[in-house]
């Protein structure tokens, strides 16, 4: 036989044995999912946040399908999602008010001094537990921006030994809060403007020689606004983002200058509703 | 009795420079009472006790003012007579903010009333031994510090026939428990007995490390008329040759199971400053108040051993001791492999400070960020057979699950890992946050367990 | 998204700062006390460094260094200074380019300069040798990450890429004092088989008074760097001595075998690059095992693929391609020989 021909069906016949073994195996070993659950992906703005507690869009697609998950569990996706996903599952849509996150503490370095020279992994859940955290305030962010390690849009800044999240690029995944070990971060409606940024719950003498932007529990704001807005917990002035806080005179008003006025979210929002995450 | 050489070692361990001839050789001083003691409720390991006095009670030394709270707690006493000051938040020495209580002394140092010593501490049962220790508050010396009346017993399918008095002190710097040995070798021994008797074992091994010819001469002499199976170990000088595991395996030859107790294989082991403690518990009958710190290393004026009350702050001690001579970087609870840094100078003693070692700006070694070179050292080094280099790596990447996998949980967070690291990794800080995240991962596993059994 | 208002410290970049997170502080306190360094134990160390370990091994390489420009005269001093400033210059602009610290200079770059120059002819032309460091450098070392990442000895990946690329310029050799071309040892022997050996030619091979590259030729110079380096702790003794007792054993058995097709032991010792290779290039500690079991085996599987690309490969030398082949299974001989923890039975 000619070596050309020997070679050609060698090949051939290796060729088809494997294309045939392939397609018994695509016919006898597959794995039936349901289709739409690859269409709820589709949906999905496909960030991978984890902010609806599932590992990722997929994952989350298949539990709406299969476990009956919630389907306004997706921050990222927002209103629009919402919206599709209510039209493909035949559900009316009940959103929740859009949140973000804020840090509650204003001390940066300027503001709030150190207590040691920390040498180890800059983490803030190590260094937190090497000496108890280098902050003098014991309550304060440390600033070794693991929440900003954590954060999957870069909305978290680390400037100064603070963090601060930039609301407009916030997707309220909530992948932060879980990170912080001082606990700082809290999901608040988008809308809010009005800020108490502190979590100090030592007594005043202690805060003012920790930091110059501590909350000494004076509790003047709390009588300077309606219906209990703010509400004194210990010698911590704390905002209750459920009522109406809008005061804007507390900002002066207040002893501690812990009471700040963060721009608008809404606005920055409505611009980025429906697109997708860079 | 006799002496011999210990028997097995275990692999690994290190050879720092040990700078004990600092303070080896000199005696033990007491402290006269400073203007204040700040006694904390954390003394040691496990639950903090909770204060039962209030501010302005006259309290007597010995009367208990911080109550145990939980299985592993032990009592706190008034470690001198005074009034009550306030009742703070204070720091400790791993710097979380702990209550404390503060006592101004007057100065008479008047005992409780119902002190009574048992010189004839033989005919007591077992229980009332252990309600003695119990009672007087003691806690391990060593560092750790767990409460030796829950060591000392034991559940009842484990039979323990090992006592082994831990006079290693392989940590260096620290000297107190050489010079214990060395001064008050008889009342170690007494001590010893004393254990002895409530655990039932018929083996005693004391273990130092042959750095401290005159720490085994004084035992040697105080041990010599004991018949029984009796004996000091000779272990070669070597850290962590203290640390229990790699002890009990040194001299008997078995290794503690990976999450296991010495208790499982039949061994206990005991500081010689616990069971100097358990000596004054029983025989004089008399609450544990005060300890033996040494403060040492080259900024101290006059390095010393020092017998403090407990609640005596780190300044007062090192003021007592001649204060400083050039600068100091670093102020370290306990020795410095283990020891912790500290922030400032206000921290008190506990039952568990071993040491106050200060280090000036040479001695100190900054950790830094330059990657792995794999060369092997700590792998060497570990005396658990870890590989921290690994461990550390997947620490670093968040791996958590698969540095739990190569034994994460086993490491004993001695540092011979991160003492030989030329790239200066923070290995143990890494263990230790690996650790931390393991834990709630264990955490979580179980509740999630629980709730399965629930449905 | 907007761009501006972008903060400074990203998310998504992070994984490559998560390398870079120790933190120092360097700023004081406003206040007048004291501030004191807190830190995680253990708060000694042994003073060990990257940096004097890197330094030790520079110390090793100057025997075989004096020993090659001894023989090879300006070739050597041009090769090894060619080599090294431009292994150096690379690791600096990489460093540069991937906006990383380059202030850390460990002396690694001029390590891998140096091995490099020792593995290569000495005519070989200048701007080769240049191609071959950064190669060496740039891709084999930062490309990974750094030291410390790279998986193949990055002088050893500059090495076989100029065999591969300009394989007449890299096989083209002279003896020393002498400057007509002739083929090595191994390149003789693969080509015209087994030639006599005598004592006095087994002595001009230890000191290195033959064809090869300038760093390789002197078995006695390659000791006395490897006896330095074991005596300052750098290295141990595993793989060295399971990686040369592999050859010397594997040539031992086809000499005795057969002596008609085979050099004998001493032969496979002194010729060649396997002293370098054993000693200098194999020890790296970045591409070695880190246990001591692993390291044996890895010597071992380095003795014989370099006794099987010598008798039966292409090549005459096969010390570079056994060694990387190696490192590549590294990673699993660590996995393999990992310890038993201290408490934990046999499975």
């Amino acid at each position: 036989m000619h070596p050309v021909l020997t070679t050609t069906l060698a090949i051939g016949g290796v060729g088809a044995a494997c294309g045939g073994a392939l397609a018994m195996a695509a016919k006898f070993l597959a794995v039936h999912e349901d289709p739409r659950i690859e269409e709820t992906a589709n949906l999905l703005p496909g960030a991978n946040c984890g902010g609806c507690a599932y590992a990722g869009c997929a994952d989350y697609a298949k539990a709406i399908i299969l476990d009956d998950a919630e389907i306004n569990l997706c921050a990222p996706g927002g209103e629009s999602t919402l919206c599709a996903l209510a039209a493909m599952m035949g559900v009316e849509a009940s959103a929740a008010e859009k949140k973000v996150a804020i840090v509650l503490c204003g001390g940066d370095s300027d503001k709030a001094p150190r207590k040691f020279a920390y040498n180890g992994i800059a983490d803030c859940t190590a260094a937190n537990s090497t000496g108890a955290g280098d902050k003098k305030c014991a309550y304060g962010c440390l600033g070794y921006g693991s929440c900003s390690r954590a954060c999957p849009t870069g909305a978290i800044e680390i400037s100064k030994g603070l963090a601060t999240i930039h609301p407009e690029l916030c997707i309220g995944c909530g992948a932060c809060v879980k990170t912080c070990p001082r606990k700082l971060i809290h999901m608040i409606p988008a809308s809010r403007t009005m800020h108490i940024l502190c979590s100090s719950k030592d007594k005043g003498p202690i805060v003012k020689k920790a930091c110059s932007v501590g909350c000494i529990g004076c509790t003047k704001c709390t009588k300077m606004v309606e219906d209990e807005a703010i509400t004194m917990q210990g010698p911590l002035a704390i905002v209750d983002y459920t009522k109406d806080y809008t005061n804007e005179e507390t900002i002066e008003a207040c002893p501690g200058k812990c009471i700040k006025k963060v721009p608008a979210v809404a606005k920055a929002m409505a611009g980025r509703q429906g697109s997708t995450v860079d | 009795m006799k002496i011999e050489n210990a028997q097995f070692r275990v692999d690994g361990g290190i050879h720092p420079v040990y700078n004990k001839h600092l303070a080896k050789d000199n005696a033990i001083q007491a402290m006269p009472l400073p203007s204040l003691l700040r006694v904390s409720m954390s003394q040691h390991l496990g639950a903090p006790a909770k204060p039962v006095v209030a501010k302005g009670d006259t309290v007597l030394r010995g009367q208990i003012i911080g109550e145990p709270a939980g299985f592993i707690s032990a009592a706190v006493h008034a470690p001198t007579s005074g009034t009550v000051k306030a009742i703070v938040q204070a720091p400790t020495a791993t710097g979380q903010s702990v209550a404390a209580v503060e006592i101004e002394p007057d100065c008479e140092d008047k005992w409780r009333d119902d002190i009574k010593g048992n010189p004839n501490w033989e005919s007591l049962e077992v229980k009332e031994l252990i309600d003695l220790v119990s009672d007087a508050g003691v806690a391990g010396m060593g560092g750790a510090g767990f409460p030796t009346h829950v060591k000392l017993s034991p559940p009842p399918n484990k039979t323990i026939d090992t006592l082994i008095i831990n006079g290693a002190e392989c940590e260096p710097y620290l000297t107190a428990d050489n010079r214990l040995m060395i001064e008050q070798a008889e009342n170690i021994w007494t001590g010893c007995r004393i254990i002895m008797k409530i655990l039932g074992a018929q083996t005693v091994r004391v273990a130092i490390e042959d750095n401290k010819p005159e720490a085994i001469e004084a035992m040697e002499m105080a041990m010599a008329s004991t018949e029984g199976n009796v004996a000091i170990v000779k272990l070669k000088t070597e850290y962590p040759q203290g640390a229990e595991k790699q002890q009990i395996f040194a001299i008997t030859g078995k290794e503690v199971p990976s999450a296991g107790l010495p208790m499982d294989v039949g061994a206990v082991v005991e500081n010689v400053g616990t069971t100097l403690a358990v000596w004054d518990a029983v025989v004089n009958g008399k609450p544990l108040t005060e300890r033996v710190t040494s403060v040492t290393g080259t900024p101290v004026s006059k390095p010393g051993n020092i017998r403090n009350r407990i609640g005596t702050s780190y300044g007062d001690l090192i003021e007592f001791c001649g204060g400083t001579e050039g600068d100091t970087a670093k102020i370290i609870s306990g020795g410095p492999m283990m020891g912790f840094a500290q922030s400032s100078l206000e921290v008190t003693t506990t039952k568990t400070t071993s040491g106050l070692l200060l280090l000036p700006p040479k001695l100190v070694t900054n950790y830094s960020s330059t990657p792995c070179i794999s060369c092997g050292r700590c792998v060497d080094g570990c005396p658990m057979y870890l590989m921290p280099c690994e461990l550390s790596q997947m620490i670093e990447a968040e791996d958590y699950s698969a540095a739990r996998e190569i034994n994460l949980m086993d490491c004993i967070e001695c540092g011979c890992c991160a003492f030989q690291c030329p790239a200066h990794r923070p290995l143990v800080q890494h263990m230790r946050q690996g650790k931390g995240q393991v834990m709630i991962m264990m955490r979580e596993e179980k509740e999630k367990e629980a709730e399965k059994t629930k449905d | 998204m907007p761009a501006e208002g972008r903060p400074a410290c990203g998310g998504n970049n992070s994984t490559t700062q998560r390398f870079e997170r120790i933190n120092m502080t360097e700023e004081k306190t406003k206040e007048t006390e004291p501030t004191y360094i807190v830190s995680s134990s253990p708060h000694a160390h042994s003073g060990d460094s990257v940096q004097r370990i890197m330094l030790d091994v520079i110390i090793a390489l100057i025997p075989a260094l004096a020993v090659a420009i001894y023989f090879f005269r300006m070739d050597a001093v041009k090769l090894v200074s060619v080599c090294v400033v431009s292994c150096v210059i690379t690791e600096l602009v990489c460093r540069k380019l991937m906006k990383r610290d380059a202030g850390v200079m460990d002396f690694s770059a001029i390590i891998t300069g140096l091995l490099l120059a020792f593995n290569l002819p000495p005519s070989l032309p200048l701007w080769m040798a240049v191609v071959g460091s950064v190669i060496a450098i740039g891709i084999a070392k930062q490309v990974f990450g750094g030291l410390g990442y790279n998986p193949f000895n990055p002088a050893l990946i500059g090495r076989v890429a100029l065999l591969i690329s300009f394989p007449a310029a890299m096989t083209t050799w002279y003896a020393p004092f002498d400057s007509t071309t002739s083929a090595t040892a191994l390149g003789t022997l693969k080509e015209q088989g087994v030639y006599g050996f005598d004592d006095a030619m087994a002595l001009n091979y230890f000191t290195g008074n033959m064809n090869g590259c300038i760093g390789e030729v002197s078995a006695a110079a390659l000791l006395l760097g490897g006896a330095y380096l074991l005596m300052r702790k750098v290295i141990t003794w595993h793989i060295p001595v399971s990686y040369l007792g592999t050859v010397a054993l594997i040539a031992g058995i086809m000499w005795l075998i057969n002596d008609d097709f085979n050099m004998p032991p001493h032969f496979h010792l002194l010729a060649g690059g396997v002293m370098l290779g054993a000693i200098f290039m194999a020890t790296d500690m970045v591409t070695s095992p880190v246990t001591r079991k692993g390291m044996l085996i890895f010597g071992i599987g380095c003795g014989v693929l370099t006794m099987l690309i010598r008798k039966w490969g292409g090549y005459p030398e096969g010390v570079s391609f056994a060694i990387l082949l190696m490192n590549a299974v590294a990673p699993l001989i660590n996995r393999a020989t990992k310890p038993r923890v201290f408490g934990v039975k046999k499975a």
